[in-house]
């Protein structure tokens, strides 16, 4: 990870891409462009986010702080606890569960050693359980960074994960 | 006009008009939570489905507009088991803690539960806990009660144009609150009190003091500024407990000022005076009141053979009657240096008259189409005028305000020039709007120069249909103030545009009423002393401008006789009488307010300790000094008298005639909110919000 201001987040190449959002909308409406400001900032600071950060995306969308805690606490695609390298989102939902993912959540906390909501040590992997990501069809599956993996077994989650970096 | 069938009975509505606008329109009770005739729709809570022919789903009320020949029914079986269904998932998650719970007993939540929830829950799961956080003084929060109706929420948003409070996390997980550790800062943030409709939201200093069922509410008026807010005071045998707000849409349409709500705490303050005082040979001993009035009387007459001794500070918050009483006490002893406008110290535009009222009515306020503000902030001085400010600007009025810096708004400002030197940028302004209608009047601004803002600013005011000019507080305490009187009333005239001179207290505007032709010269009495001075219900060195001079015009006065409701340290140093008086509840009497609305109201609290109302006091005066006409029994015996004079207040004639190559920028005088008063000085709960912070002199 690079290291970021967190201070001052919102300039070089964090402030263009968000100013591209910008320009998508009317200049009276910035708050348009508050999801993906979030994601933005989100990515360059590691994976989460903190209230500074949130602070600072506020005031450059001229919005109120409490509208992007609102933002930001509503999609649980935003973090507000630090994340592992890869973030494993495990689908617990009704046909996942159906098909074992509980058990596999258990698989993997003892195989990392972490619970949910944790990072491994080595900062590599963090578990965050989700709800239903669509994919039904497959279950059960999971979401690493932006990869859909679907029909999971014990094995298969050892050999996905000895494959990340 | 369309004909709407409600429960077999037959309403006229507009068309577009809510279904539960009508029903309310006709006394049809429909249950709601979410629903405020004076905040946006959200039709989140449900709990207003009703029955309408033709749809085959209950439809919420607050959100559905009726149409010709609709056919509702509120109480069919279907509305019946939707009102019972949402009743059962609202209670959900909301603890059972009645008896702990402020709101028991006007809780909405209790009162719909009882008329249209059903008897048991089939829910036996465990319920959620919302941890709580500390908003500050006034509001104390209980979040586990929430029933997310965002009515705060929306109130935040909509109305105090501050969001403070949001709706964080989602589902189950779903909490208002701040989110952050913060207060809430809001000016009018009580109100979220009185609109959240369960005890999540409760009065703090009010908190566990009193039941709803064992109060008794008064309807009365607020004492601070001069919106005269309608409130009901609640007491409990005799004792103020807390005040809410009483509708009047005219006035404060459902709301009151922080300042309103809280001051009331110090009624019980520990700083009321008690007993009659008088100070002989440097020591303070209690009296009763015959021998005290006995003592203050024998003082004063020697003074009496030359009674330009003698000056009067008089509180703008008096109530008509005493101030008429004082005047008429004053007069027949030949005294004639009375004086309330005790944050002013530019006397001299005097000579043109005075008018220090709005030029319209409050409610007229939010058709204006351009407005300059000078020297104001009315969103602390005046809340609720700058509450009808801002619905205007949100309807697309521009605001403009010429003021000093540092100044926090809470609505759009188009042009916003900051400045110590009001006179100047005023003159600019006047200039620049002279060239634009081609017209030359009697003020002399050869020397006047104006850049782009000032020629936007009289642009907005020429073209504005219903334009306004308003000067606030900071203006009247303006070394200047008759200048910039002169300026702004010319400016007025120009640019076609009503001209508002704001009085700032509760009765200000009654007080000028009766002293109007009283001359008056307060700075030239506080600067080179008085031998006497006789005070109000007030504490000169807290409520004039020029504090330090009245505190040393005090401390070098060689009888100082204070009527005031509260004890002090530095009034024991310089005063040698202190008679106690009745305040706010404890009194009856008329205010004034803004729009020249005299709104009289009762006595209905019992004073603390000897205090009486001021009143009283002058008329046992009037009688111990033998003068005629001091017989009254009642504030209402008064108050025929007062009318029988038809005072009006004549519009002034200002000249133009001024010379600005003197102008020196001022200092500018901002008055706290939280310190314009005894009363709201001595509360607490405002002493604790951080706008008190900065501010208030007792701390
Ligand atoms: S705190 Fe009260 S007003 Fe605010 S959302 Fe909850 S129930 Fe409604
Ligand atoms: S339930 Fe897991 S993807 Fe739909
Ligand atoms: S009052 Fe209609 S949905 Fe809440």
């Amino acid at each position: 990870m690079s290291s970021v201001d967190t201070l001052n987040i919102i300039q070089g190449d964090v402030k263009k891409r968000i100013d591209r959002w910008l320009a998508r909308y009317p200049v009276d409406q910035k708050q348009s462009a508050v999801i993906p400001s979030l994601r933005i900032v989100q990515e360059v600071n590691g994976g989460h986010l903190t209230k500074e950060i949130m602070d600072q995306v506020a005031q450059y969308l001229e919005m109120t702080p409490i509208s992007v805690y609102e933002v930001a606490t509503f999609y649980s695609n935003f973090e507000h606890q630090p994340v592992g390298r890869h973030k494993i989102c495990l689908c617990t939902n009704i046909s996942c569960m159906l098909r074992g993912s509980d058990e596999l959540l258990d698989y993997l906390k003892t195989k990392l050693d972490v619970d949910v909501g944790q990072v491994t040590e080595d900062g590599k992997f963090s578990i965050k359980k989700v709800e239903c990501l669509g994919a039904c069809v497959n279950a059960p599956m999971m979401q690493i960074d932006k990869t859909f993996y679907e029909n999971l077994t014990e094995q298969r989650l050892d050999e996905i994960l000895d494959s990340l970096e | 006009m369309v004909k709407v069938e409600i429960n077999g009975q037959v309403v006229e509505a507009r068309e577009g008009d809510m279904l539960i606008d009508v029903a309310d329109s006709a006394s049809i009770s429909i249950p709601r939570f979410c629903y405020h005739k004076k905040l946006s729709i959200a039709a989140n809570c449900r709990m207003c489905l009703v029955d309408v022919e033709g749809a085959w789903k209950a439809v919420p009320a607050c959100a559905t507009p009726v149409t010709d020949g609709m056919k509702v029914n509120t109480r069919s079986p279907k509305a019946i088991a939707a009102q019972k269904a949402v009743m059962e998932f609202l209670l959900i998650n909301h603890p059972l803690d009645c008896p702990i719970c402020d709101q028991g007993g006007e809780c909405e939540l209790q009162d719909v539960a009882m008329d249209y929830g059903d008897d048991v829950s089939q829910y036996s799961e465990a319920k959620r806990i919302v941890g709580d956080r500390n908003v500050g003084s006034l509001i104390q929060t209980d979040m586990t009660r929430c029933i997310h109706c965002t009515r705060c929420v929306r109130f935040g948003q909509e109305i105090a144009g501050l969001k403070e409070l949001g709706a964080t996390g989602r589902s189950e997980w779903m909490e208002i609150g701040t989110y952050i550790e913060k207060s809430i800062d809001s000016e009018l943030s009580g109100n979220m009190i009185d609109l959240c409709p369960v005890g999540a939201l409760t009065n703090k200093p009010f908190r566990y003091k009193a039941r709803s069922w064992e109060l008794k509410a008064h309807p009365t008026v607020a004492p601070h500024d001069s919106i005269g807010s309608n409130i009901f005071v609640h007491t409990r045998n005799g004792e103020v407990m807390r005040v809410v707000p009483r509708e009047n849409e005219a006035i404060n349409e459902t709301w009151i000022a922080d300042r309103d709500r809280f001051s009331c705490e110090a009624l019980h303050s520990a700083d009321r005076l008690t007993q009659p005082k008088v100070k002989a040979e440097g020591h303070w001993s209690s009296m009763d009141w015959s021998l005290a009035l006995q003592v203050t009387v024998e003082k004063l007459k020697p003074y009496l053979a030359n009674p330009e001794q003698i000056a009067i500070l008089l509180s703008p918050n008096s109530t008509l009657e005493e101030v008429y009483l004082v005047k008429k006490l004053a007069n027949a002893l030949g005294i004639n240096n009375i004086e309330h406008r005790l944050r002013q110290q530019d006397f001299s535009a005097d000579q043109y008259g005075i008018n220090q009222t709005l030029a319209m009515r409050l409610a007229d306020v939010e058709a204006l189409d351009s407005v300059l503000v000078i020297g104001g902030h009315l969103r602390k001085d005046l809340p609720l005028l700058n509450n009808r400010l801002r619905k205007a600007q949100l309807n697309g009025c521009e605001v403009n305000v010429v003021n000093p810096s540092g100044l926090d708004y809470n609505l759009g400002i188009e042009h916003q020039v900051d400045t110590l030197s009001l006179v100047s940028e005023l003159a600019s302004i006047l200039k620049a709007a002279n060239e634009l209608v081609d017209q030359d009047n009697q003020v002399e601004l050869a020397a006047v120069t104006f850049n782009a803002t000032h020629t936007a600013i009289a642009n907005s005011l020429i073209k504005g249909k219903k334009s306004a000019l308003m000067l606030g507080l900071i203006a009247q305490a303006d070394v200047h103030y008759s200048k910039i009187l002169q300026l702004a009333s010319q400016l007025a005239q120009t640019t076609g545009s009503s001209f508002s001179d704001l009085p700032a207290f509760s009765n200000t505007v009654g007080a000028n009423l009766i002293l109007a032709s009283n001359s008056a010269d307060l700075t030239n009495w506080l600067a080179n002393g008085k031998k006497v001075f006789i005070n109000v219900g007030i504490e000169p060195e807290f409520d004039c401008l020029l504090a330090d001079q009245a505190l040393r015009a005090m401390q070098q006065a060689e009888l100082v006789i204070n009527l005031t409701a509260f004890d002090s340290v530095s009034q024991q140093n310089y005063a040698d009488i202190m008679l106690p008086i009745a305040i706010f509840a404890e009194n009856a009497g008329t205010l004034v307010n803004i729009q020249q609305d005299w709104q009289s109201f009762k006595l209905f609290a019992s004073a603390k300790g000897e205090a009486k109302p001021a009143w009283k006091v002058l008329r046992v005066l009037g009688n111990m000094f033998d003068l005629e006409g001091f017989d009254y029994t009642n504030t209402a015996e008064v108050l025929a008298e007062i009318k029988a004079l038809n005072l009006s207040i004549k519009q002034p004639d200002y000249q133009c005639n001024l010379d600005l190559s003197v102008i020196t920028p001022t200092p500018s005088s901002l008055v706290p909110c939280y310190s314009v008063d005894g009363m709201v000085r001595r509360s607490p709960a405002l002493q604790a919000t951080p706008d008190a912070q900065l501010t208030n002199p007792l701390n």
